[in-house]
């Protein structure tokens, strides 16, 4: 009886300081993130202001920067081309997360289920290539498009972005090799072809990992400011969010544009933040495996 | 192959099984004429046994096979466009260009200027369409290789008296059998586009001279050997010198910054998922906010926050002259960066370490129990080796990953502060970084490319090792 209530007492212990040390972890995560929302409605422009909680409050930031109530010129004249950006990554975005969801799955099941002549040799090539960095690369891949035309074009991001996404098949092989074989021979013995095997058998069961390829392939057009400014150059117009926020905190333009560049974060955050809790327990699945028990 | 084997009374006097060369001898040696004459004129054997579409397929890409070796495709309306043409490319490789820029004398404003009147050849285009020319002609020879077996597998057929496979026959295997070769196709010639031959061009850039001076416009560049490794690695100049500390800098950070992630995840996994916390969901959700929201911005918004008068000094009340400036002192803007990736990196391996966690059979704890294990044993002896089992490959990705962890260091610092003693860079540059500026802002492609290599050898060999120790490599088939 002793023992049990000690027992129970240590453990509310350290219930307590869990929680507290929870709170604490969630301040120090949470604290950047709501500065940068505050920030967003402040009226006082400019980096440099020393207050978190803003003295007087505005929407005014968020309709600058959707350029709502601007004329055409008005529009052509601003450097900051927001809701232009955002419709350009979007677009990319959606492209190049299904050509990459294709890719990756491919890739991914024909490793873990497919045994031919190569398959070592591939597997270990595909996994020292990405260990280059690639700023080289990006000037060939320059010259590549440009012989093609497609230099200031979302074409070439939308290929550059999907283009070698094969690569990452690492995670998505770990997660099929989790199903068990015997469900595929099964199926094979009924008369099943391999490829009724893959879309009819092992897709349905891979729900998480698609999730979690689809949330890479469509998070990685917003996240490059790097591949796009080498190709994109000078035109505003054809920017995604990513080179365009950087952009408008570079020294040129951030007395100007601070606030609106708080305000562009919080309104690339939200779509995405809710797109990933929503999908997080996918997420956690995909990474983990399929196999239950 | 699978019909040699598969339904023959004949056996096949070709041996498959051996490598591709005697393969290829060996059906020369017993073909007939039309799959010899297969070997030059591709499709031909197919054609005449009843594989039309086969045959034509075959025999039309080397009809523009031919047309790209010898008279040049042009993809862009463009005047200025590259022209492919094989032949021209190929040769091209080895001569990186033979004009160079013919300048005159001209007055400009009372100053006299050397005009270029002429442009020569650009050095960087001949390198590069050299390679991509290899890369077709390589393309191309797998394919013929495809031609000469097809060619034997047809006659093979009408030896035994069968119909040789209907395309119909063909297409339906690629869906079954040969599966892999229709899923890898795509992917392949992706990979091959936007990876290999970016990769081979700037492997072959740093034994050139393609410098700022010499990066084509301004002046031709040439193969120079090895004099570039000789440079970055011997000490002797200043890229020696600046290469060393930064790549002891390199470890440094990508050892701090994986292990304290992998830690701090892991703790923090353990922490939420402890028996007796409530909201679980909603805890993992606060944390997994940072990996939601676009790094770029999570890492935009930490500059904000720690920079010379930022966010921080603002909250600590610190004036201009007492600002804590983290990010602008050596040391302090080293831990600032390694701390700011931890916070980003943290619940990204907790998420992980989540999935995995409630993924370990229940039944082993239980009988742990039975067994009379304490919490502290189960813990060493179950948990943390399974998470080290299944995790090993996601944290060697972490540590290359960290190696060449560009947007961090370059969000945060750009690099800086600077240093003394160094070619341009600065305490947290990173090797990646320090190339970004070689390439990008200096110009210097062909140190950048030696550098490259330099870590891309030791990335590799590091993986390599480890991934063939890790028991999911070794294990791979029993784990299935």
């Amino acid at each position: 009886m002793k023992i049990e209530r000690s027992m129970s007492s240590a453990r509310r212990t350290g219930d307590i300081f869990s929680y507290i040390g929870l709170v604490l972890l969630s301040i120090v995560w949470l604290l950047p993130i709501v500065s940068i929302i505050l920030q967003s409605f402040k009226v006082e422009n400019g980096a440099h202001y020393k207050n978190v909680w803003p003295k007087k409050w505005t929407l005014n930031n968020y309709k600058e920067l959707l350029r709502i109530g601007y004329s055409k010129e008005q529009k052509e004249a601003s450097y900051a081309k927001f809701d232009e950006w955002f419709l350009n990554t979007f677009f990319v975005a959606v492209l190049v997360c299904l050509i990459s969801t294709f890719f990756v799955l491919s890739v991914s099941y024909t490793m873990s289920r497919m045994r031919f002549k190569m398959r070592r040799t591939f597997m270990n090539v595909a996994l020292i290539l990405g260990m280059f960095p690639g700023f080289m690369s990006m000037i060939a891949i320059y010259m590549i498009l440009k012989s093609f035309g497609l230099t200031e074009t979302l074409t070439s991001l939308i290929l550059v972005y999907s283009g070698s996404t094969g690569l990452g098949f690492y995670v998505a092989k770990g997660f099929f090799d989790t199903i068990p074989k015997a469900i595929d021979e099964a199926a094979w013995i009924d008369g099943a072809t391999k490829w009724q095997v893959f879309t009819k058998i092992t897709m349905p069961l891979s729900k998480p990992i698609i999730v979690y390829t689809v949330l890479g392939g469509f998070s990685s057009a917003w996240m490059d400011f790097i591949f796009v400014n080498y190709v994109m150059g000078a035109r505003t117009d054809k920017y995604t969010v990513a080179l365009g926020l950087y952009k408008m905190i570079d020294s040129e333009h951030i007395g100007q544009y601070y606030n609106q560049f708080c305000a562009g974060a919080v309104l690339v955050s939200i779509p995405l933040g809710a797109l990933f809790v929503a999908m997080q327990k996918y997420y956690t699945e995909g990474l983990s495996g399929a196999v239950k028990g | 192959m699978n019909e040699s084997t598969s339904s023959a009374s004949l056996p096949s006097k070709v041996d498959f099984d051996v490598n591709v060369f005697s393969v290829i001898a060996q059906i020369f040696q017993h073909g007939d004429i039309f799959t010899k004459a297969s070997f030059g004129i591709m499709g031909l054997s197919n054609l005449v046994r009843g594989q039309i579409i086969k045959g034509l397929l075959f025999l039309g890409s080397e009809i523009a096979f031919l047309v790209y070796l010898f008279s040049g495709i042009k993809f862009s309306s463009d005047t200025t466009a590259h022209e492919y043409c094989g032949v021209k490319d190929f040769k091209g490789l080895f001569t990186l260009g033979t004009k160079d820029n013919v300048y005159k004398e001209a007055l400009e404003n009372g100053i006299t200027v050397q005009q270029k009147v002429v442009a020569g050849d650009d050095s960087s285009l001949f390198l590069l369409f050299g390679v991509v020319s290899l890369i077709i002609i390589c393309g191309f020879v797998i394919l013929w290789k495809a031609n000469v077996k097809s060619a034997y597998l047809a006659q093979y057929a009408v030896e035994r008296g069968r119909k040789p496979t209907t395309i119909f026959k063909d297409l339906s295997d690629l869906f079954d059998s040969k599966l892999h070769n229709t899923l890898l196709l795509l992917p392949l010639v992706g990979i091959t586009a936007f990876t290999v031959t970016p990769l081979i061009y700037m492997i072959l850039a740093a034994f050139t001279n393609f410098d700022k001076t010499h990066n084509g416009v301004a002046a031709r560049f040439h193969w120079v050997g090895l004099k570039n490794f000789a440079e970055v690695l011997g000490g002797g100049a200043a890229y020696g010198n600046t290469f060393w500390r930064i790549l002891g800098w390199t470890f440094i950070w990508a050892i701090f910054a994986t292990f304290l992630c992998y830690l701090g995840g892991m703790l923090l996994a353990l922490l939420i998922n402890r028996k007796g916390i409530k909201y679980k969901a909603l805890w993992r959700t606060v944390f997994v906010m940072s990996v939601a929201i676009p790094q770029f911005v999570t890492l935009l918004t930490m500059r904000m926050f720690l920079q010379r008068n930022g966010i921080l000094d603002g909250l600590l009340g610190r004036s201009e002259n007492t600002s804590l400036d983290l990010l602008g002192k050596a040391l302090s803007a080293r831990i600032s960066v390694i701390i700011v990736n931890c916070w980003v990196g943290i619940p990204y391996t907790m998420l992980i370490m989540t999935g995995i966690l409630m993924n370990i059979p229940a039944d082993l704890y239980e009988s742990a129990k039975i067994d009379g294990a304490t919490k502290y044993v189960m813990f060493f002896k179950i948990t943390l080796p399974y998470m080290i089992f299944v995790t090993t490959p996601h944290l060697i990705q972490q540590f290359i990953g960290n190696i060449n962890n560009f947007n961090v260091i370059y969000l945060l610092t750009g690099g800086g502060p600077s240093l003394d003693m160094m070619y341009e860079a600065g305490s947290t540059d990173l090797l990646v970084t320090w190339l970004y500026k070689l390439t990008l802002d200096k110009g210097d492609y062909c140190f950048a490319s030696a550098i490259g290599i330099c870590i891309f050898i030791i990335s590799a060999t590091f993986s390599l090792i480890t991934y063939r120790r890790s028991g999911s490599y070794k294990n791979e088939e029993e784990f299935q």
